[in-house]
């Protein structure tokens, strides 16, 4: 018996080994069909016009062997670590440890978050990154209400936050209305644009939608740049006030917030200002989330996720729980939206482009949909990672490009991938990544 | 039309493009009995339960449902999710339509949506944590543990649907259909998959649902569960009403006999008479 199955071992092995081999021989073969032609041959215009070129054969051969090695190496971390029959022993006071660190870990990191500006007071190119880092987990929690938690795909969501940052822009340039009279009303607009675009949308699924919110978004970034009397067109808004401490503005002069306070002036006051304001969001966003899926509205989006007949039939109205969801996701991207004009002092169509929209997206499937904290570390691991492989120079796209695919291999439904349940009567246990649908509304 | 009478079916058609799955069917199911709907397949059982509960808008006919304080509701004008929100009609599906990604309970309190809705101000009053919400919330709890109680998966509320077993699945699915507090429950296919244990306790957990006093009108293919527990069986062959009647008397019908096994009677009473 025991040589029988290790017979069966060894011939699974083969064969695994064999898969490998194959996979590398074609990913090598690949390599080879397309950097011929781009590495492989150079051509060049001579000096009297004439094509030449020459051959770079030895590039091409190390390229193909990278690849071809690359592509075992890729398989082989994929069957070690990968997602497949992993049934690693962890004793179990490692295991202990790494729950409570689990556990522990949210509030440690808002506590961090809260202390950023203390720590990195002197450096400004770090709170100015944190403040990015922050706006971008405020915009992925409010996607997250419509891509996670309902399983609507939104490719489009940067046009709320357009919507957003031109409420702000034009009414206070416009009416003189202050930031915080405006941050609700920019949400409420944002909102409004959300149910407009919800209504037509409302009968399609999955690629079908995409293609939709694909589209508005793109609309709201022409008539923005077509609009010229109103948006002032490609030239954008610029002067827009900063905003104050409840009126207090963060200048120089005598009845600024360092001469009131009786400190000495520094810019950085309004960094952290402002780095505190959307820190308040971003939490604000969050607290609402955390209610809403644990209220009847927010069930119903996730069930609606899960199956959109079996809601009808429980007599839930798709119509407006569908529309709700973009509104809430629309209200959060406007409010996210007036805090970018307010601390940009200066927008343009620029800034609200399809790879806003495709980021935002990103930090939600990277994070893990529907869940909060894994949308954080996402935004943390995108942005922030973005930074901080400047280092590489021109390969950090590579490097990036590299990194998101070994995640994806690894945590192929996002760093966080298990579902909380919402309500429970003895045990909270999180439910697997496999049982949870991705939704096809 | 008795007082008795809950649904009304009257000369009901559904047409897809050429193909008359329905052709003038009427029948009534009687307030607190168990009607079953039974044919062979392709009959158009199904999608007569698609009409009743509004998944399809029938050709022609009417389809009436009287509630027990008389009030009437046409529910072939209704569409949608208001059969089941404000005529109060349920429904379970031929394949199991749960929330696998969502516990047991929660599946429960889903279908409890429209009575927390309102509880919650719309949101609004549950969003800043009013207590009459919280009240509501607890009671729907309640309400839950009492179903899962009922179909023994008490144990199991916090598990994922998606993870129970089949037999689970069914009975927690007609358990979310009951937590809507339906007038007409609509069963397609209960039985569908299960052994004849899980059958068995299927048929019990029926009859207890119908003495509490909600009717139900069943599709099933399930002769031992049809024959144990209707109270009136109607039999449908292309789209047509062929009998009707209570079991026995169905039984021994030379028509259903003939539909069920073509025209060799003998053979087919053998099999009806071994289901029995």
């Amino acid at each position: 018996m025991a040589v029988l199955t290790s017979d069966l071992t060894q011939a699974s092995r083969r064969e695994a080994i064999a898969f490998i081999f194959k996979k590398a021989f074609i990913s090598a073969l690949v390599a080879l069909v397309l950097f011929s032609l781009m590495i492989g041959i150079r051509t060049e215009a001579g000096p009297t016009g004439q094509l030449i070129y020459w051959t770079r054969f030895d590039d091409l051969a190390i390229i193909v062997a990278v690849v071809f090695v690359g592509s075992i190496v890729v398989e082989l971390l994929r069957q070690w670590w990968g997602p497949v029959g992993i049934a690693t022993a962890v004793p179990p006071s490692v295991q202990r440890t790494l729950d409570f660190a689990g556990k522990a870990f949210p509030p440690l990191l808002l506590i961090f978050a809260f202390l950023v500006p203390v720590i990195f007071y002197d450096q400004r190119y770090l709170l100015d990154l944190s403040i990015l880092v922050l706006t971008y987990v405020m915009l992925g929690w409010g996607l997250n209400v419509v891509v996670g938690l309902a399983g609507l795909l939104d490719l489009g969501y940067v046009a709320f936050y357009a919507v957003g940052a031109y409420s702000y822009a034009l009414l206070s340039t416009n009416f003189g209305l202050s930031f915080w009279m405006c941050l609700p009303l920019a949400g409420i607009l944002a909102a409004c644009w959300g149910v407009m675009l919800g209504f037509p949308v409302l009968r399609l699924r999955g690629d079908y939608l995409a293609i939709v919110t694909l589209a508005f978004g793109e609309i709201i970034r022409l008539v923005i740049i077509n609009w010229q009397s109103l948006t002032g067109g490609p030239n954008g808004v610029s002067g827009i006030p900063r905003p104050s401490f409840f009126g207090i503005p963060f200048t120089r002069g005598d009845d600024g917030f360092a001469a009131r306070l009786g400190i000495e002036y520094s810019p950085t006051h309004r960094i952290v200002f402002l780095f505190y304001v959307i820190l308040a969001l971003a939490l604000l966003t969050n607290w609402v989330t955390i209610r809403l899926r644990r209220l009847p509205i927010g069930r119903a989006w996730e069930a609606l996720r899960e199956d959109e007949v079996a809601c009808r039939a429980l007599g839930i109205n798709i119509t407006t729980t569908k529309l709700t969801a973009f509104a809430t996701g629309a209200m959060f991207g406007g409010i996210a939206g007036a805090f970018f004009a307010t601390r940009q002092g200066f927008i343009s169509p620029e800034s609200f482009t399809f790879q806003e929209s495709a980021l935002v997206l990103a930090i939600v499937v990277l994070g893990g949909m529907g869940s909060q904290l894994g949308v954080a570390l996402a935004a943390i691991a995108l942005i922030g990672g973005f930074e901080l492989f400047r280092g590489f120079d021109q390969y950090r796209m590579l490097v990036f490009g590299m990194a998101m695919v070994l995640l994806m291999i690894w945590r192929p439904r996002g760093l966080i991938s298990h579902r909380a349940p919402t309500v429970f009567l003895k045990q909270n246990t999180a439910i697997s990544a496999e049982l949870a649908r991705e939704g096809r509304g | 039309m008795s007082d008795d009478t809950i649904l009304t079916v009257d000369a009901l058609s559904m047409r897809f493009g050429g193909v008359v799955a329905v052709n003038g069917l009427s029948f009534t199911a009687e307030r607190r009995r168990i009607t079953a709907l039974i044919g062979p397949n392709g009959a158009g059982k199904t999608t007569v339960f698609n009409c009743i509960t509004g998944f399809y808008k029938p050709t022609s006919g009417a389809i009436r449902l009287t509630h027990d304080d008389g009030r009437n509701f046409r529910l072939e004008r209704l569409n949608d999710f208001r059969i089941s929100k404000q005529a109060k009609v349920a429904r379970t599906f031929q394949n199991i339509r749960l929330f696998p990604g969502m516990t047991a309970l929660e599946n429960l309190m889903v279908a409890q949506h429209n009575a927390l809705m309102k509880a919650s101000g719309f949101t609004f009053l549950g969003l800043i944590g009013a207590p009459s919400y919280r009240a509501a919330e607890l009671h729907a709890i309640d309400q839950a543990k009492g179903w899962l109680d009922r179909i023994g998966l008490l144990e199991r509320a916090d598990d994922a649907a998606g993870n129970l077993p089949y037999g689970d699945q069914r009975r927690l699915e007609i358990a979310r259909a009951m937590c809507t507090e339906p007038a007409l429950l609509c069963l397609d296919e209960p039985a569908a998959g299960l052994n004849a244990r899980e059958s068995a306790s299927l048929s019990e957990l029926l009859l207890s649902i119908r003495s509490q006093g909600t009717s139900i009108l069943l599709i099933e293919h399930d002769m031992s569960v049809v024959m144990e527990i209707s109270d009136q069986i109607v039999v449908m062959d292309y789209g047509m009403k062929i009998a009707e009647g209570a079991p026995q008397a169905v039984r021994d019908d030379p028509k259903v006999v003939a539909a069920y096994l073509g025209a060799d009677e003998e053979e087919a009473a053998a099999v009806m008479e071994s289901g029995a």
